[in-house]
């Protein structure tokens, strides 16, 4: 079959055909930028933290008419309350271990600052690598599930205390995998000596763990998503935070039997039942909202359109076949097939689509360039860009298939009728 | 007239019945997909003081230098405590207050209750004037109160409902902190959003409310610690609250009211010659780079509207546009098989302009009916946000009157739009030719 008669006719309806093109080039631009969207929230949502999150939960508790930790007395007393909490909840029966930390990653409640291999070096200094530091003590790699893959853990020796808003200083710490390439990006990095925050006193780099997020998914922190620090010091304030480790099944056992063991220590403290002590199956989904809604969201937005536009070439083929009924007709008359008659529906639609997709891939493109000028929008892989074209082409002829049937089924009797 | 074309549009769109009805379905959700989406935009880009957001100022201080600021030289988005007490000392502006937010606790009067946990801010007086502030109950406290360090609270309508049942509380006492504070205001529900005297620590939207206001110089005095963002530029010398007050770490935020163009060039000049003396003294190595915007400005500067939100209601505008297009296409298809009906009315005297009327009438209908079932759907759309959406933003998102006629009209409007081309060509149709070929 030649293109002739298809291209004749086309130019006929010269309107309908640049209208369908359009939303064609219209569907494709939307769903390839929608897709993409979709899959780095995807992508996002899905990178493991490091950590093992079954059977853990965070409790954030704070003490009422507590001591003050800006004096060291101050902390001293609250230090011994911070050890009373932890046995105590160590003593559960369902709870595997516990470790205090000033946060977990996710929580997006973080202290940043600055490590360097070189002492000194000043926080506004650009040179430094910014890391996140999680205040622990020995318990803390059982607790978290990470796994050490150079060096050792730390021993109840290496653990000290400090008020919350104190500068101590940290002789020994442990440092995620990611840390210590860009630290040291030719070698190893356990026993060797980093300085943090501008400081001139060395942390050694005692072990090193695979994988460990910073509290951070905002923006701002996704230059140093994975440069955590780890030190081995408790955090003496009016307020705590305890990681704790379930037995394996019994988290939510564990969880409920909370608020009672901290009160039973001391009953003069903030623990609400819904904020206080959280899963960390609720951190992360928390944490994630924002991307899973806009997941969803153009998830939605995509099937809608795509929808539409298949209804859309359904009705406008639909009409064509309407206005064409003599003419296919004439055409089954003088002996063309009924798959002569489908074929030229099907080539008709992939001519017009071709010209859609060749339109929409110029809007894709643009479309994603725009979004990179004004949001944080990384450039369009291909790929995205090619399934997406030839998805279009298969819900095209999809879409025509109904209609082109209908088409092909016309009597050739048809043509001896008066119009 | 009017009422002839409704007929026969009718007439039409009853002819082909599932053409219509695939019609309507694009517009209804292209619609409701754009209103949903603007009803989430429309909530967080809203001014949250329309009547005076022009006249509160924020004012920046570069006091970290070159060092300090972002790629775009932009200062610090907060104060430090030394910044902040000399610029509420000196007293430039009309009304002004330094501000930080706190999460103290609070001990019910019943024993056998446990403790709260409450979020507010430790502000000065004038705080409750600049912001018009509604009270319930009492007023705020007076520029007395800031300098005695009076043990003074306002407390919210909430709170004053978990502690007093919601009756008027002022002059009764509550524990915060373990200190007992005397009651001088309840607040009648005020919960803005975004937050916008304090965006840098709320981060703009925020789901809980603000539960108690203190005075700033007595939260400092009894060390109620800031519960929001610290940062700093150098680890501070001395250690605790006291040190971070010594410091040059900037937790504090801070808003002005300056009522005219003169008042905004005066205090501009003021912090500017503040920070030239400080350039003078030795402290900044550096010249004046300050910054004073005005609150839409700065919530603009600070990124308030989530990008996410800005992205959906700009996809969910090209599906509408997607929309229109098709319908456009169903349109003009459906229109120009009517070519020997528009023939003869033609051919019986029906002007152009009638034939317009027709199409167009045929058009809004289409829109009508679109616009109504999109109604429907961007009630459920809104209802839903709440499922996909961060709760603090989607708790913002209400269909009210003004967003279902919105939807109404462009639901009408769009697709009378979508219909001109349509009609153009239908109106073009050659009365003759048609009739011939008949």
């Amino acid at each position: 079959m030649t293109l002739h008669p298809i291209l004749a006719a086309l130019r006929k309806h010269k309107a309908g055909v640049v209208l369908i093109s359009l939303q064609i080039a219209l569907t494709l631009a939307i769903v390839c930028n929608a897709v993409f969207i979709i899959g780095q929230r995807v992508e996002r949502v899905n990178r493991p933290t490091g950590l093992d999150e079954n059977d853990l939960f965070l409790v954030t508790q704070q003490w009422v008419g507590a001591p003050s930790s800006d004096d060291p007395a101050g902390v001293e007393k609250l230090d011994v309350m911070q050890k009373e909490d932890l046995a105590a909840l160590r003593n559960l029966p369902d709870v595997a271990s516990v470790a205090p930390s000033n946060s977990v990653p996710l929580l997006n409640s973080s202290w940043t600052g600055s490590v360097s291999i070189k002492p000194g070096q000043q926080l506004g200094d650009k040179s430094g690598t910014r890391t996140a530091y999680y205040f622990t003590d020995d318990q803390v790699l059982p607790t978290l599930g990470l796994h050490l893959v150079a060096g050792r853990a730390f021993t109840a020796a290496d653990v000290q205390h400090q008020g919350a808003r104190d500068q101590r200083d940290r002789p020994v710490i442990i440092v995620s995998q990611a840390l210590a390439d860009k630290l040291f990006p030719q070698g190893i990095a356990v026993g060797k000596v980093i300085y943090s925050d501008g400081s001139s006193a060395p942390s050694t780099i005692i072990g090193v763990v695979a994988r460990l997020q910073t509290p951070s998914t905002g923006s701002w922190g996704n230059d140093f998503a994975w440069y955590s620090t780890l030190v081995p010091t408790r955090l003496d304030s009016n307020f705590t935070r305890y990681v704790v480790r379930a037995k394996p099944g019994r988290r939510d056992a564990a969880m409920s039997a909370v608020p009672a063991a901290l009160y039973a220590v001391n009953p003069m403290r903030v623990l609400d039942a819904d904020d206080s002590v959280k899963s960390f199956a609720d951190i992360r989904t928390s944490a994630y909202r924002a991307d899973v809604g806009m997941a969803i969201l153009m998830g939605v937005v995509c099937l809608i359109l795509l929808c539409v536009t298949a209804a859309g070439i359904v009705g406008l083929t639909s009409f064509w076949v309407g206005q064409r009924h003599r003419q296919i007709g004439v055409r089954r008359a003088l002996g063309a097939r009924k798959i002569d008659i489908l074929h030229y529906f099907q080539i008709e639609n992939l001519l017009i689509a071709g010209v859609g997709v060749v339109l929409g891939v110029l809007l894709a493109v643009g479309l994603n360039m725009w979004l990179m000028t004004h949001y944080e929008m990384t450039r369009i892989p291909l790929l995205y860009v090619a399934i997406g074209v030839l998805a279009m082409l298969a819900i095209g002829q999809a879409a025509v298939f109904v209609p082109a049937r209908r088409a092909s089924n016309v009597p050739p009797v048809v043509a001896t009728r008066s119009a | 007239m009017f009422a002839y074309y409704l007929e026969l549009a009718l007439r039409s769109l009853k002819r082909s019945p599932g053409l219509t009805a695939l019609m309507v379905l694009t517009i209804a959700f292209g619609v409701a997909a754009s209103m949903t989406t603007y009803s989430v935009f429309r909530a967080v880009s809203g001014d949250p003081i329309p009547w005076k957001s022009s006249q509160l100022f924020v004012p920046q201080i570069d006091m970290w230098g070159p060092n300090g600021r972002g790629s775009d030289g932009e200062p610090p988005d907060a104060m430090d405590y030394n910044d902040a007490i000399t610029l509420m000392r000196d007293h430039r502006a009309k009304l002004q207050s330094a501000m930080y937010q706190i999460s103290p606790s609070v001990v019910p009067a019943d024993a056998s209750k446990h403790p709260i946990n409450v979020s507010g801010h430790a502000v000065y007086s004038e705080f409750f004037p600049m912001l018009d502030v509604p009270f319930l109950y009492g007023s705020g406290w007076s520029a007395d109160d800031d300098t005695q360090r009076a043990a003074v609270v306002v407390i919210s309508s909430k709170l004053n409902q978990k502690l007093f049942g919601g009756s008027n509380s002022v002059g009764k006492t509550v524990n915060v902190e373990g200190k007992d504070y005397r009651v001088v205001g309840v607040l009648n529900d005020w919960n803005p959003q975004p937050r916008f005297f304090d965006v840098v620590n709320s981060g703009g939207f925020s789901t809980g409310v603000e539960d108690v206001f203190l005075p700033f110089q007595r939260a400092i005095a009894v060390g109620l610690p800031n519960d929001g963002n610290t940062n700093c530029n150098a680890v501070p010398a001395e250690s605790g609250f006291v040190g971070l007050q010594h410091s040059n770490c900037v937790w504090i935020a801070y808003m002005a009211e300056l009522d005219d163009a003169a008042a905004v060039t005066a205090y501009k000049q003021y912090i500017d010659g503040y920070a030239h003396d400080m350039q003078q003294s030795g402290r900044f190595g550096w010249a004046p780079n300050n910054r004073l915007r005005d609150l839409p400005a700065w919530l603009d500067n600070q990124h308030v509207v989530p990008s996410d939100t800005k992205v959906s209601l700009l996809v969910a505008l090209g599906l509408l546009l997607a929309c229109l297009v098709n319908t456009a296409g169903l349109l003009l298809a459906k229109f120009l098989r009517r070519s020997s009906e528009i023939g003869v009315r033609r051919a019986l005297g029906a002007p152009r302009l009638a034939i317009y009327a027709q199409f167009l009438t045929e058009a809004g209908i289409i829109g009508l009916a679109g616009g109504a079932l999109g109604l429907l759907l961007t009630g459920v759309g809104v209802a839903s946000v709440g499922w996909v959406l961060p709760k603090d933003i989607a708790a913002l998102a209400r269909v009210n009157f003004s967003l279902l006629m919105l939807t109404l009209l462009v639901s009408v409007i769009a697709t009378t739009l979508a219909g001109l081309y349509p009609t153009f060509r239908a109106s073009r149709v050659q009365p003759a030719w048609q009739l011939k070929s008949n």
